[in-house]
């Protein structure tokens, strides 16, 4: 293993010799952001060599109107929240889920599954599943919908948080940060959406796509392509992660998403407005959609927190350089999202990255 | 068991009369016995065999109430048992407080107390005091158990950070993440759950092994919850010096870290139940190792790393298996299992 690893390490630092400038690379999944600090792959990089964390963590991109939303279903005494565990902190304008609802009201759910269960067992109220995730979870909450659909469990519905990666690549690239010189493409997502899905970026931007699975070594390898393209000057997808990712994903898994889904203007935490980036549950589906259901209109919320995780999400500038960072935003009181979930960036650089220059 | 006429634990259980009477003789006693605890006395009476002992007392809600390897009882008993034992004591005595929630079902009753005879009967310690309270439905969930311990000091042996030095080996006995990643896997309902076992393990035998063969060992700790990096952070700060730790050093099981990545966690933040984390001269490092793996908990036994100077302040700094390094912080608390 170690062989391969100093293999793209002198591919990365040849690149970074030769174009004698800081490279920034952008990786936009959270599990990768907390692989690449778990395991020091920073303290093992050129110096030239800069890692961006874009929004790769569904928790931290989710917008505060969102989570109020959440909170104000919660208040219903006719209503259970079904919500996977780590939105549970995320502050909205008026507390959390974990902070501000009488627990028994809401349930920490490990799979859209456990959701529709729930409904189930519980038939004198209705289930509002809070339904988030990139193109990874969508295709299990589309499962739960259809089957709710089919077995007429009318007390189940979903508040759709569902992002395409895609769209919020193509708006940083565009107009947020024209310094990404690369992406790191998500392993997870890729397995759905294919690698086919990146060429628009690395096509009409310019920037090469690489695709790696979450180990080390892979996240390494997807590296050292990156720095190999960006040295003799190309911008080509590809997939490091080959064993499970192909050039067209799953069919099965678009399939349902898009049976199920239509792709609608959606707001981002700290990117804003995205045009087709979020996903909407179809009008034929339109029974279980939670804010058709409770009559809810959407207003995306100003964030007057003075939290800077938008500008962390776009890989402007590091969580050390926000003002609320370990000083009141931590994981015990996150201020912002990123700090929430453990893959949020500001919590993996409050877990892994305070630390004194570990170069060795 | 003849449970009399009721199936479950009733308030009436613990208000002092005819039926506490029958709860403690028919369904306590039983498992437990010993000749101090038969005379039902205020207090226990012991005659030990050293004026300097150790004591301590640890309160168990482990949910569920029932995991692979072990129950809140057989923790009850090897959770003191080993807080006696790292602080370099033998286990000789233990209390066992019980807190009843009415409604609890006589069966799992005694089958809990059933796991506290076998474990203080494995450890070799008596359980000499004990207390039954029960309380309404809903104050509490089900069962809480509280034990105290007396251990009497190993002859000649005193561990402190204060004895913690520059160069010194840092050794765990063997697997860390299985109880917690039991727990937590049992807990969310996941379905691989059948691989993994706690470690729940009383300890003494061991240590005393160790601490009666050797000498070198300067300082003890068994790594429960915060896993291994909040003992290791607290043998840090205790003792002023850095820790580097190797991670390809550290064993973990393909199922506890297969488990821990799916759940988003940092196996070595995650609890363990039969392990310790022992700081030793470079010298008797070996011979640690050697005691360690003749037991059937210390198989696994390795060294970690060792103590280092500190350049600013007191840190613990981890080697990665890519040699990489990172910083291993003390946990922050709870964590939430992510999404994806």
């Amino acid at each position: 293993m170690l062989e391969r690893i100093y293999r793209a390490q002198k591919v990365m630092d040849d690149a970074c010799k030769r174009l004698g400038r800081q490279i920034n690379i952008m990786e936009v999944c959270g599990t990768h952001t907390v692989s690449i600090f778990r395991t020091g792959i920073r303290s093992t990089l050129h110096d030239n060599l800069k890692l961006l964390s874009g929004p790769g963590c569904p928790v931290c991109v989710t917008d505060q109107s969102y989570i109020d939303i959440v909170l104000q279903l919660a208040e219903r005494r006719d209503v259970l929240i079904a919500t996977y565990g780590d939105m549970v902190r995320v502050p909205g304008k008026t507390g959390s889920l974990e902070t501000k609802q009488p627990h028994s009201n809401v349930k920490v759910v490990l799979s859209s599954e456990d959701a529709l269960q729930l409904a189930k067992d519980n038939r004198g109220k209705t289930v509002v599943f809070v339904a988030i995730g990139f193109e990874t979870t969508a295709p299990s909450t589309a499962v739960v919908v259809k089957q709710a659909a089919a077995e007429g469990v009318d007390n189940f519905c979903i508040l759709s948080g569902h992002k395409l990666v895609v769209p919020a690549m193509r708006a940083l690239v565009s107009e947020k940060n024209h310094n990404i010189d690369a992406f790191l493409c998500p392993g997870h997502v890729s397995v759905i959406i294919g690698y086919r899905a990146f060429a628009e970026i690395a096509e009409r931007f310019d920037r090469p796509c690489v695709v790696a699975g979450f180990e080390p070594m892979q996240i390494i390898e997807g590296l050292g392509e990156i720095c190999r393209q960006l040295a003799a000057g190309e911008a080509e997808i590809k997939s490091v992660y080959t064993a499970v990712v192909t050039e067209q994903g799953n069919p099965t898994a678009q399939k349902i998403i898009n049976e199920c889904f239509e792709p609608v203007d959606g707001y981002w935490r700290g990117l804003g407005k995205i045009q087709e980036s979020t996903l909407r549950l179809r009008d034929k589906y339109g029974r279980f959609d939670a804010l058709k259901r409770f009559e809810i209109t959407e207003a995306p919320a100003e964030d007057s927190t003075g939290c800077r995780c938008g500008e962390v999400l776009c890989g402007l500038i590091e969580p050390p350089e926000c003002a609320l960072f370990e000083k009141s935003c931590t994981p015990q009181s996150p201020v912002g999202p990123c700090m929430v979930s453990s893959e949020g960036t500001c919590a993996a650089w409050f877990k892994y990255g305070r630390t004194r220059n570990t170069k060795q | 068991m003849n449970r009399g006429k009721h199936d479950t634990i009733l308030l009436a259980h613990g208000g002092g009369g005819q039926l506490s009477d029958e709860l403690i003789r028919r369904h306590i006693l039983p498992g437990i016995n010993n000749d101090t605890l038969a005379e039902l006395a205020d207090s226990a009476k012991l005659d030990l065999a050293s004026k300097s002992v150790c004591f301590t007392t640890d309160s168990y809600v482990v949910k569920p109430l029932f995991f692979n390897g072990g129950d809140i009882g057989k923790l009850a008993v090897c959770g003191t048992v080993n807080d006696l034992a790292v602080a370099g004591s033998r286990p000789v005595a233990l209390s066992l407080s019980l807190l009843i929630e009415e409604g609890f079902e006589f069966e799992l009753f005694e089958k809990i107390l059933g796991s506290i005879g076998k474990a203080a009967k494995e450890n070799r310690v008596n359980i000499v005091a004990g207390d039954t309270k029960t309380v309404e439905a809903g104050a509490l969930d089900k069962i809480f158990i509280n034990t105290a311990g007396i251990g009497i000091r190993l002859a000649g042996v005193d561990l402190g950070f204060d004895k913690i030095e520059v160069g010194d080996r840092i050794i765990i006995n063997g697997s860390i993440g299985d109880h917690g990643m039991t727990i937590i896997s049992q807990r969310e309902g996941i379905k691989f759950e059948s691989q993994l076992r706690s470690d729940c393990a009383g300890l003494a035998e061991l240590t005393c092994q160790l601490l009666e063969n050797t000498r070198g060992i300067k300082f003890m700790r068994d790594p429960t919850r915060g896993g291994l990096a909040a003992t290791l952070n607290e043998i840090s700060r205790g003792s002023g010096h850095s820790i580097e730790i190797r991670e390809a050093d550290i064993p973990v099981k393909p199922c506890v870290q297969a488990a821990a990545d799916m759940l988003g966690f940092d196996v070595i933040t995650i609890a363990n139940e039969g392990k310790f984390v022992a700081i030793v001269s470079p010298e008797a490092a070996e011979g640690c190792l050697n005691i360690c793996r003749r037991h059937t908990l210390g198989r696994e036994a390795g060294i970690i790393g060792e103590v280092v100077q500190t350049r600013d302040v007191p840190i613990v700094e981890m080697t990665t298996k890519i040699g990489g390094r990172r910083i291993v912080q003390m946990p922050y608390g709870r964590e939430l299992p992510r999404i994806c």
